[in-house]
């Protein structure tokens, strides 16, 4: 699940923290962001994936932020 | 009328059985033109109710600007889980569906102070030197 590996690792960093954002109650943002499917996370306003990635997979595309 | 029905209550107040630490749910809401926030305040107070180691504290949005500052809300209804310290999680929108389970495991991770992350996952994230914001946006289900 996106939303709490988002915030499992916020838990764990304190670089890191996390947001659900509920779609349909904030139009702007699923405008702002492009959203068709869900979950959707976006990281730093840089890198955004979609899907329930497994942890590693998950992991990989929030460090490419990290790498910016 | 209750969100949560008995069957519900029960099992989460199973869940909230090994609760250690401290819990706060901050929570910002609005009397007018805030579709889902009393919704959300009352399933947030329906929650702190079932265990002696949650409590609660309501905001307004507009009225309390320091608070509104301070966690840094930018929209409402929210609710910030916090625990000995504001480790930056943010529920925007009534955490309903799945995302309630995300709220009580985001409770349970707070609570004991452990992510429960992979070693390797945890190794990883030791090495961030500069801020990551995540936004994960999901649809009721």
């Amino acid at each position: 699940m996106a939303v709490q590996l988002a915030q499992k690792m916020a838990v764990e960093s304190d670089m890191v923290r996390a947001d659900m954002v509920e779609a349909s109650e904030f139009p702007h943002l699923v405008h702002k962001y492009n959203v068709f499917g869900v979950p959707k996370t976006v990281v730093n306003d840089e890198v955004e994936f979609e899907g329930a990635l497994p942890e590693p997979l998950f992991l990989a595309q929030v460090m490419k932020a990290a790498a910016k | 009328m209750a969100i949560l029905n008995e069957d519900v209550r029960g099992k989460v107040r199973e869940e909230f059985e090994g609760l250690s630490g401290k819990v706060k749910l901050v929570v910002f809401t609005q009397e007018f033109e805030c579709a889902h926030c009393r919704e959300n305040t009352s399933l947030a107070q329906e929650v702190a109710a079932l265990s002696d180691r949650l409590d609660i504290e309501v905001n307004d949005f507009v009225l309390d600007e320091k608070t509104v500052q301070r966690y840094g809300v930018d929209k409402i209804p929210a609710i910030v889980v916090e625990g000995e310290k504001d480790y930056g999680i943010r529920f925007y929108g009534v955490p309903a569906g799945y995302e309630f389970t995300s709220l009580i495991e985001a409770i349970k991770a707070v609570s004991a102070r452990e992510s429960g992350l992979a070693a390797k996952t945890k190794e990883t994230l030791a090495g961030l030197r500069d801020p990551l914001h995540l936004q994960v946006l999901v649809t009721p289900t």
